[in-house]
């Protein structure tokens, strides 16, 4: 009996000593789970942001760089605010910000720091330096901040911003794991398409922290730590003195300034007007200006020279004529009369030559150049004639980047429009069902062609080059100049015949010099050869444009200018192309009258005035645009976002920061055009 | 000197090498628990005296002086004055109530300078002294009703008088006792159904009351039917209907008790061990990184003062009742099992040595230690791998605590004296 309780009792013993073994065994061996437990609790891992790559003009002239600024942080423990309105006067935060900001801080952790406040300036910075002895918990961590030396290139250049939650996820998509939410990126411009040169990589720090999150020294000696890899700097072929010159002439005026050097083509400026000062958009007053800027009629927000949609006007007759002397259905010399053409012209009867059709800029003549274009085949019908002929002045023109992409270095690149057989095909409900007596007013640029302001300054760069072009871009060199994308470097062939050139650039001297271009924007010493237009908008005045290359021997440099709503382009954009080309090859204005007049020179109550006119929804606008976003489709935070991200907050990760209150960002509709109906 | 050579010669050196072996490791996991990277305190350094592991340096010291002191005193001491030890500590369970501190909720503790004696501890081992004096009478017989009585009696008093200075875990290890009383011939009826009332209650606390009526149910019936013929009278079926009933009053009750007896805090630690997510912040944090330290320890573990987990304070009480996590993160499961063995190792050559006794007070006692060890080692380690609710009571000989260390080596020390006595003690049975 005895012996029998006494094994009874070790055999329990026994079975409960193998019950822990096997749990133990189970815990520590098998599952795996705890180690990442631990890993989790002991071990944090601290981000280290690279160094954001510079940005250089092409002289080498630094335009973008990082100013040190100071994220404040605070510790809720030990923080202690006596007097909270102080507080909130010395920082310039409401009250209700204060609380809100260390209640998020105190759910995120009550002994590890927090981001309060975001990028406080040098200045700032000293101002409330001394005062910092009376608030415990809070301290001060050094970050950097994007600095833009220049007003006049925001667009181009674009900003960086927190990554949206929309960018993360496409990221994520594409197989990008390098983001994380608050990561800074470049949203737009320059920032955006080389953000991974720019950006660097990041670097990460292993330490161990107790377990109030204090921290204890280097994980395993560093030895899983990764310093972080400063970005590449960009030299831009921009000159940034014309840049800023050609913005201060396009104050108070809506539209596009686009220079490219023809031989390499390389973007010397690229204006947008209305602009915006891009430091504002990279600090704490983000939000608020974003939303400025978001709502502004004017949408300084869109880079226009590349996204904008115009009609290219008379600029696109320089295309007809190359195409009508390459298919040789004209010759230098022909001649065309007003007769039988309906449309309207001013330039007193006949051109006979293709010089005086483009120096007088004459309708009827391009209407009868384009005529023959559609109809000199070998098709009997006149509607496959039509079709045919239509189908090769598409392939022409393609060629000169019209309706294509020229792919420039820059996001929101528009392909515009060119018409091609299927699309006439489904506006008439059927192929055959048209002619060219139905489409004639592409012939001179109106109807359904659409371009922007970087096409006609790359159609002004294939003519100076008498034939080729290289892809415009706005950086020349990664690091060092000419290391870029060969595609940069290739020239390319737009199909017309290099004698072709001549009489077409005579007729732009002519045009320049004698004919539709005022009489300011001739330059005495240098040949300027121009070709105005007039874009047709049904709202208020046309837009005024003017493309040019000069000199006329070995061109340095060729130009598009756009402005909104001022009317006719020899009067009104061809004088500020003429100063900018001035002010590029001279390297000074000496026409200092002209050049402060045009500074002041204001067209914006046109361009309100045509914008509260087009106010009303067209139907004919949705037919002929195709709908392209024409600016960073940037998702704002909502408060579902704000949840997220405290939820997260339980995790140990980057602590919590400011979540900036945003509306909802408004697309800018696009530039409005109307297919021209015939009279 | 005569004396002393028989002692040494005698006395179980096994038990001595295994003791020696746990209170030496149990110090080096209380340096390493309270182990602060920054500032690495070492022996000869000032304050090291005011650390854990410098004060459990001074109670080892001390006990040593306690263990020659044990071992000195004549063997039949033990024997006479165990009522009077008894008597004596459970004046001091009462006057700690009047003249006690208060620490940690608990007021139990005496407080001699910067040192804190717990009284609770050492009635334990008063207790058992007790058990055996009473159990050594002869013609006492744990089948009697009157000896049930008397020995419950004995036990009960202590623990009760323990939960009035609210110390709920130390009153818990008097339940041991029964592994005592079923050794020395308590019918088995009554472990039986002493682990049946804890089974039910843990099933009580995982299923919904009417889910284990059904089960009640069920198991009857079964019983009935595979019961042999001729057993199945009708006084039988209606006795097992009987009890199962009794089960199912239990069950009620224990839901209604844990709903409206029980506070917060203790309803939430039961809660804990049937759900271990439940309330990570709070009650479940303990058992959480408790796991996480010794499941984080793998197979060999971290390496001494390499626990990231302990460094860095992440387990709560980690040298006093969380000390099993130190050796689980930096020692491994090889570190885990050593512990456990060393522990199976003293358990059952305790039981051996109680049964080579010749007197029966000798060996209850003998028995009354390896159930309060088991018990502590059942819980402790129990609950830091998430088997037993988490109930403070120390490791034995290895916990952070001069009341514990002290009460424990007396417990010890007392029995291998009464061993290396065992051939000139007299069976008086
Ligand atoms: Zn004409």
């Amino acid at each position: 009996m005895d012996e029998i309780r006494k094994r009874f009792i070790q055999g329990f013993i026994i079975l409960i000593a193998i019950l822990y073994i096997g749990r133990l065994f189970y815990l520590q061996v098998i599952d795996e789970t705890y180690k990442l437990d631990a890993q989790n609790n002991a071990i944090r891992k601290i981000v280290q942001v690279p160094f954001r790559g510079l940005i250089y003009d092409r002289n080498k002239k630094l335009i973008v760089y990082n100013t040190p600024v100071y994220d404040l942080y605070i510790t809720p423990k030990k923080a202690h605010v006596q007097d909270t309105l102080k507080f909130c006067r010395l920082f310039d935060i409401t009250r209700s910000e204060f609380d809100s900001l260390t209640h998020l801080a105190r759910i995120y952790s009550p002994v590890r720091p927090s981001l309060f406040l975001r990028q406080l300036s040098k200045e700032e910075y000293a101002r409330v330096q001394d005062a910092m002895v009376d608030y415990p918990g809070f301290s001060f961590q050094i970050s950097s901040l994007r600095t833009y030396q220049s007003k006049g290139m925001a667009n181009a250049l674009g900003y960086v911003g927190e990554i949206s939650p929309e960018r993360l996820l496409k990221e994520q998509e594409k197989g990008n794991e390098y983001y994380r939410q608050g990561d800074y990126v470049g949203v737009t411009g320059l920032e955006r398409f080389y953000e991974d040169e720019l950006r660097g990589q990041r670097g990460e720090k292993y330490v161990m922290v107790n377990s109030r999150g204090v921290e204890k020294g280097p994980f395993k000696n560093g030895e899983f730590d990764r310093e972080p890899v400063a970005g590449k700097n960009l030299i831009s072929s921009v000159d940034i003195a014309l840049q800023d010159f050609a913005d201060s002439l396009m104050q108070h005026k809506v539209g596009s300034v686009v220079a490219i050097e023809p031989s390499s083509g390389e973007i010397l400026a690229m204006v947008s007007a209305p602009t915006y000062d891009p430091s504002k958009l990279s600090g704490r007053t983000f939000s608020k200006y974003f939303q400025t800027l978001n709502l502004d009629p004017l949408h300084p927000l869109i880079n226009r020279p590349p996204s904008a949609y115009y009609r290219p006007g008379s600029t696109f007759k320089l295309i007809q004529a190359l195409i009508g002397l390459q298919l040789g259905v004209i010759s230098p010399s022909t001649g065309f009369g007003h007769a039988g053409v309906p449309m309207k012209c001013h330039c007193g009867g006949t051109s006979s030559s293709i010089q005086l059709g483009i120096k007088n800029s004459c309708n009827p003549y391009f209407y009868n150049v384009f005529k023959r274009i559609i109809y000199n085949n070998k098709e009997q019908n006149l509607f496959k004639k039509s079709a045919v002929g239509l189908q090769r002045w598409n392939d022409m023109a393609s060629k000169f980047g019209i309706g294509q992409e020229l792919g420039i270095d820059l996001p929101n690149e528009t392909k515009g429009k060119l018409p091609s057989v299927e699309y006439y095909d489904k506006v008439y409900k059927g192929p055959l069902r048209w002619k060219f007596s139905n489409i004639y007013s592409v012939g001179i640029g109106e109807g359904e062609i659409v371009i922007n302001p970087l096409k006609m300054a790359n159609v002004a760069a294939i003519i100076a080059n008498r034939g080729w072009y290289v892809r415009p871009h706005l950086v020349k060199g990664i690091n060092e100049a000419g290391n870029i994308d060969n595609k940069y470097k290739e020239h390319i062939s737009v199909g017309i015949d290099r004698r072709h050139f001549e009489p077409v650039i005579e007729g732009m001297v002519g045009a320049v010099n004698a004919g539709t271009v005022a009489a300011e924007a001739r330059l005495s010493d240098i040949q300027i050869c121009g070709k105005t237009g007039t874009s047709q908008n049904k709202h208020g005045q046309d837009h005024a444009i003017f493309i040019a290359f000069a000199p006329r021997e070995n061109p340095k440099i060729a130009i598009a200018v756009f402005i909104e709503n001022a009317g006719f382009g020899g009067t009104h954009s061809a004088p500020i192309a003429s100063l900018c080309i001035e002010k590029y090859l001279k390297g000074k204005v000496e026409r200092k009258a002209m050049e402060t007049r045009w500074m002041n020179k204001s067209y914006l109550a046109n361009v309100l005035s045509a914008k509260s006119a087009s106010a009303k929804p067209n139907k004919e606008v949705k037919a002929t645009v195709e709908k392209d976003s024409t600016i960073e489709d940037y998702q704002l935070r909502n408060l579902k976002e704000e949840l997220f991200k405290l939820d997260q907050a339980n995790k140990p990760k980057a602590p919590i920061f400011k979540i900036p209150m945003q509306p909802q960002a408004v697309l800018p509709k696009n530039q409005k055009i109307v297919p021209k109906k015939t009279h | 000197m005569k004396r002393e050579e028989q002692i040494s010669r005698n006395l179980d050196w096994v038990t001595v090498l295994i003791y020696i072996l746990c209170v030496v490791a149990g110090w080096l996991n209380i340096y390493a628990a309270i182990y602060n990277p920054e500032h690495p305190i070492w022996i000869f350094d000032d304050g090291f005296f005011d650390t854990n592991s410098g004060k459990q340096l001074i109670w080892i010291g001390t006990t040593v002086l306690l263990i020659i002191a044990i071992l000195v005193i004549d063997h039949r001491f033990y024997d006479t004055f165990a009522f009077p030890i008894y008597g004596f500590f459970l004046f001091m369970l009462l006057a700690v109530l009047v003249v006690g501190t208060e620490v940690k909720g608990s007021h139990s503790w005496f407080r001699i300078g910067s040192f804190q004696l717990q009284p609770a501890e050492f009635s334990k081992m008063a207790t058992c002294l007790a058990l055996a004096k009473y159990l050594s009478t002869p013609l006492t017989n744990l089948s009697r009703f009157k000896d049930q009585l008397n020995v419950a009696i004995i036990i009960a008093i202590p623990p009760i008088l323990i939960l009035a200075s609210n110390e709920t875990g130390v009153a818990l290890v008097f339940a041991s006792f029964l592994i005592l009383l079923y050794r020395e011939g308590l019918p088995g009826m009554y472990p039986a159904i002493f682990l049946a009332v804890v089974t039910l209650f843990i099933l009580s606390l995982i299923f919904e009351e009417w889910q284990i009526y059904i089960g009640l149910a069920v198991v009857s019936a079964l019983v009935v039917w595979a019961m042999p013929r001729y057993e199945r009278k009708t006084k039988n079926i209606l006795a097992i209907l009987g009890v199962a009933f009794c089960m199912g009053l239990f069950v009620t009750g224990v839901d209604w008790a844990i709903n409206n007896v029980l506070k917060e805090h203790q309803r939430n630690r039961i809660r804990v061990l049937v759900d271990p997510d439940f309330d990570r912040k709070k009650t479940g944090y303990n058992v959480r990184q408790a796991k996480i330290a010794i499941g984080s320890g793998g197979l060999l573990g971290k390496g001494y003062l390499q626990g990231t987990q302990t460094k860095f304070d992440f387990v709560p009480e980690q040298s006093t009742d969380f000390i099993f996590c130190t050796v689980g993160e930096e020692f491994g499961f090889a570190g885990s099992l050593t512990v456990v063995g060393l522990f199976i190792g003293l358990m059952l050559r305790l039981i051996y040595l109680a049964d080579r006794q010749k007197s029966r007070f000798a060996r209850v006692y003998g028995y009354g230690v390896v159930s309060i060890i088991f018990f502590h080692f059942l819980v402790n380690i129990g609950m830091t791998i998430g088997l037993m609710p988490v109930i403070g009571i120390p490791l034995p000989f290895f916990s952070y605590g001069g009341s514990s260390l002290w009460s424990f080596s007396i417990l010890l020390f007392i029995f291998l004296k009464l061993d290396a006595h065992r051939s000139q003690m007299l069976s008086r049975w």
